[in-house]
């Protein structure tokens, strides 16, 4: 758009410098301005895009990739935080005691059931309030913008919130349950409530979200697929399974990725929930992800380069899952 | 006219690119200075000089109306505070700005279990305090001192306040399990010896208001027998002993039997919960330094004014306390250390205590009516001042450690509280020492 604005600009000043331009030898100068300009067109056209796009890379090199390369560097040292300057080469020493890390392995997979347990539940609810915003409804944009609330409410917040209700002793869900005739669940200590009490802050703020991107992609199928479904006599069930479901692969695909990245970084949440134990995530690591390991490992125990390697592990990981993602939406998308 | 345009839009651009380009190197640049210390010049313009001060929690300082005064006294000084409300906090930070030496403050705050590791790593980054001209040792507490002072003689900060634990305890409670209320038949009841302080327990627990529990928290207790030791987890040499040492083993046994036999409630301290449950006055005793009683305040309802009194514990020891440090890259450092000074001077400390009741770590203090005619609303007129002084006097000089924290946070948080769900002592100690372990290898 930008390059469009120049029919609006003001002139330049010329101030009256040239009130009346000998027409004689201006054929030959004109050209060579010409080709001088063009000259100057072909450099601007060729290079500006570059500036424009420059102030990301050059936040990304300073924010990003160097961040990445020091990381990597000071994973393959013995480094503490109190002097991050004086490091110890150690080579892969920090790589290889992570195979034999158990807290490490714990950590991992409560990362696993954390993610398979917020997720799945999540998608599969976003699913279903997307199909019945779909619906016409009086009120519409209250209920979608009710939907994205919880999006926009900071972690912090949220989770301070769901500990007090998640509490042993006064906690309202435990209240709740023992109207039901079921005894105090202790939701911090305990290691299957705790991880499904910490998906549940997830769910909670993501589920509207996803429901959202759902909405959308559902109002761009078309109408009459429905319609000759329905003369064809399906059920609004049998229209769901067999119109909306195919129709959606490709974005539910794009929610399933996106999840899962999310998923494998859970941090705020398990972090606040049990905010006496911190970083360790429980009192014996029962909900610690991969992320507060990390943070504790760097910032608690201030062992930068043990962190430096839980991060780049975590990086390869990640690149796998990403590759898994690719392999499997590509088959789907050639079977489709 | 095109022609003309496209000059105009080249030179719009570079000016564009330009200017991003400087603010994205600015930005980078002026991480170097820290912005507070930017003030003494562009101030009121009188030559006025801003100290600021990094600290955590709440050091009562500007409650007190010390700086209000310390401003009158030098009129060319104005101080700022910057506050973290957590140490936790806070002290990652810190130690990121002083070792890249950068968004430091001129006074930085030291917590007491941080004290060590600093001292241990950072102390050529802090002014030598004792240094200060008029700066008079023999005003602090020796280990107080001590605490903040290298190998090398150098000493990286001044105390501010200590915390000499005492018990408190719920005289109606104790009344109805048939327990002594007067101060000094409690105290007599478990003197010397934690273990009676467990037997005691076990006696109120027969006759005990349903519902209520003698102490408060597993955490509080391992803590309060373990800070009334002289070494527990590092030996006077400086080695890791915390497995070995018998004193820590039999402090966490203790702890879990304690916990096994239902005398302490599975709140961790300072959680909601462990709030709620002060407030519906169902624990009977709580360890206490000075400052938990401004907790209790907090948490208590406002009928219990009087129901708790305050005893000596079995063995002094003592529970938090800070320290003022300089930092050497501080754009004020002489300013900062006549500062320092005064804020930690006895009078000032005193004049804490009786706003704040942040305990005094000057002895000379001890005796001043501030201290001796100290009251609290919550404790009636038990006289604080002589119970939180005697304790102080006598809490052992204790070896503290780099790693401290993280050692006790192991054995409190990933240990003792796990006996409260039916784990047993061993496998609990199996846990918090597997923990600890993984967390202080490097």
């Amino acid at each position: 758009m930008a390059t469009r604005h120049d029919t609006a600009a003001p002139p330049a000043k010329e101030g009256g410098a040239a009130p009346g331009r000998p027409p004689a030898a201006a054929a030959d100068a004109e050209q060579l301005r010409r080709a001088r300009l063009s000259r100057r067109w072909q450099r601007d056209k060729r290079w500006s895009p570059y500036a424009f796009v420059s102030p990301f890379f050059l936040l990304f090199v300073a924010f990003g990739l160097f961040p990445l390369l020091y990381t990597g560097w000071a994973s393959l040292h013995q480094v503490e935080l109190t002097s991050p300057t004086d490091m110890t080469w150690v080579g892969m020493r920090n790589y290889t005691r992570i195979f034999g890390d158990d807290f490490f392995w714990n950590a991992a997979k409560n990362t696993l059931t954390i993610g398979i347990i917020s997720t799945v539940p999540q998608l599969m609810m976003a699913m279903g309030l997307a199909h019945i915003l779909n619906y016409k409804l009086r009120a519409s944009t209250f209920y979608r913008v009710a939907m994205l609330a919880p999006y926009a409410t900071s972690i912090a917040a949220a989770s301070l919130v769901f500990v007090l209700l998640f509490g042993r002793d006064y906690g309202m869900i435990n209240w709740a349950l023992h109207f039901g005739g079921i005894d105090a669940v202790d939701w911090q200590n305990d290691k299957w409530p705790s991880q499904i009490a910490v998906s549940t802050i997830v769910i909670w703020r993501w589920t509207g979200y996803n429901a959202l991107i759902y909405l959308a992609a559902m109002q761009a199928i078309p109408q009459d697929l429905y319609e000759s479904a329905a003369l064809d006599g399906a059920s609004r069930w049998k229209q769901f399974l067999h119109v909306t479901l195919p129709s959606l692969r490709p974005t539910i695909l794009f929610t399933v990725v996106v999840s899962t990245i999310g998923a494998s970084q859970v941090f705020g949440e398990p972090l606040l929930f049990d905010a006496n134990k911190g970083a360790s995530g429980g009192a014996e690591h029962q909900f610690q992800t991969l992320g507060l390991y990390l943070y504790e490992q760097g910032w608690v125990n201030q062992h930068l380069g043990r962190a430096s390697a839980i991060a780049w592990t975590m990086f390869l990981i990640l690149i796998v899952v990403g590759i898994v993602n690719y392999v499997i939406s590509r088959r789907l998308r050639a079977s489709s | 006219m095109r022609a003309r345009t496209r000059t105009t839009r080249r030179v719009v651009v570079l000016a564009a690119v330009a200017s991003l380009g400087a603010g994205l190197l600015a930005g980078c640049a002026d991480d170097g200075k820290s912005s507070a210390s930017d003030d003494s010049s562009s101030g009121s313009g009188k030559g006025q000089t801003t100290i600021t001060l990094g600290l955590f929690g709440t050091f009562g300082f500007k409650e007190a109306g010390l700086y209000t005064e310390y401003e009158k006294l030098h009129p060319n000084i104005k101080i700022s505070e910057n506050v973290t409300e957590k140490n936790e906090n806070y002290y990652p930070a810190l130690v990121n700005h002083l070792t890249t030496n950068s968004g430091l403050m001129d006074v930085q705050a030291i917590e007491v279990g941080n004290i060590a590791e600093v001292v241990a790593t950072l102390a050529n980054k802090f002014e030598d305090v004792s240094k200060i001209s008029g700066v008079d040792k023999s005003n602090w507490l020796d280990w107080k001192w001590s605490q903040a002072t290298t190998k090398d003689g150098a000493t990286i900060g001044l105390g501010t306040d200590v915390g000499p634990m005492a018990l408190c305890y719920r005289k109606d409670l104790f009344q109805a399990a048939g327990l002594p209320t007067d101060r000094e038949k409690v105290g007599a009841l478990w003197a010397g010896d934690w273990n009676k302080f467990i037997t005691a327990g076990e006696q109120y627990k027969k006759k005990a208001k349903a519902g209520t529990f003698f102490m408060d928290s597993p955490g509080g207790l391992l803590n309060a027998i373990l800070s009334s030791e002289k070494e527990k987890f590092y030996d006077s040499s400086g080695k890791i002993i915390y497995k070995t040492n018998p004193a820590v083993k039999d402090a966490f046994n203790l702890t879990a039997k304690a916990a096994e036999e239902g005398l302490v409630q599975a709140q961790p301290q300072f959680a909601p919960s462990w709030n709620t449950t002060i407030a519906q006055s169902k624990f009977a005793t709580i360890a206490c330094p000075p400052w938990m009683l401004g907790t209790i305040k907090g948490n208590a309802k406002a009928e219990d004014a009087g129901k708790w009194d305050v005893a000596v514990a079995p063995k002094s020891g003592n529970w938090g306390g800070s320290f003022l440090g300089v930092p050497k890259s501080g754009k004020h450092v002489k300013e900062a250390e006549e500062l320092v000074k005064w804020l930690t001077a006895p009078e000032q400390q005193a004049k804490l205590f009786k706003v704040q009741g942040n305990f005094p770590s000057a002895p000379s203090t001890y005796t001043l009516p501030e201290v001796t005619g100290a009251k609290n609303e919550m404790t009636g007129d038990s006289p604080i001042g002589t119970v939180f002084s005697e304790a102080a006097k006598s809490a052992p000089v204790q070896v503290i450690g780099p790693k401290d924290q993280i050692i006790q946070q192991g054995l409190n948080d990933n240990g003792v509280i796990l006996v409260t769900k039916g784990k047993s002592a061993a496998e609990a100690w199996d846990t918090a020492t597997k923990t600890i372990d993984n967390n202080l290898d490097k």
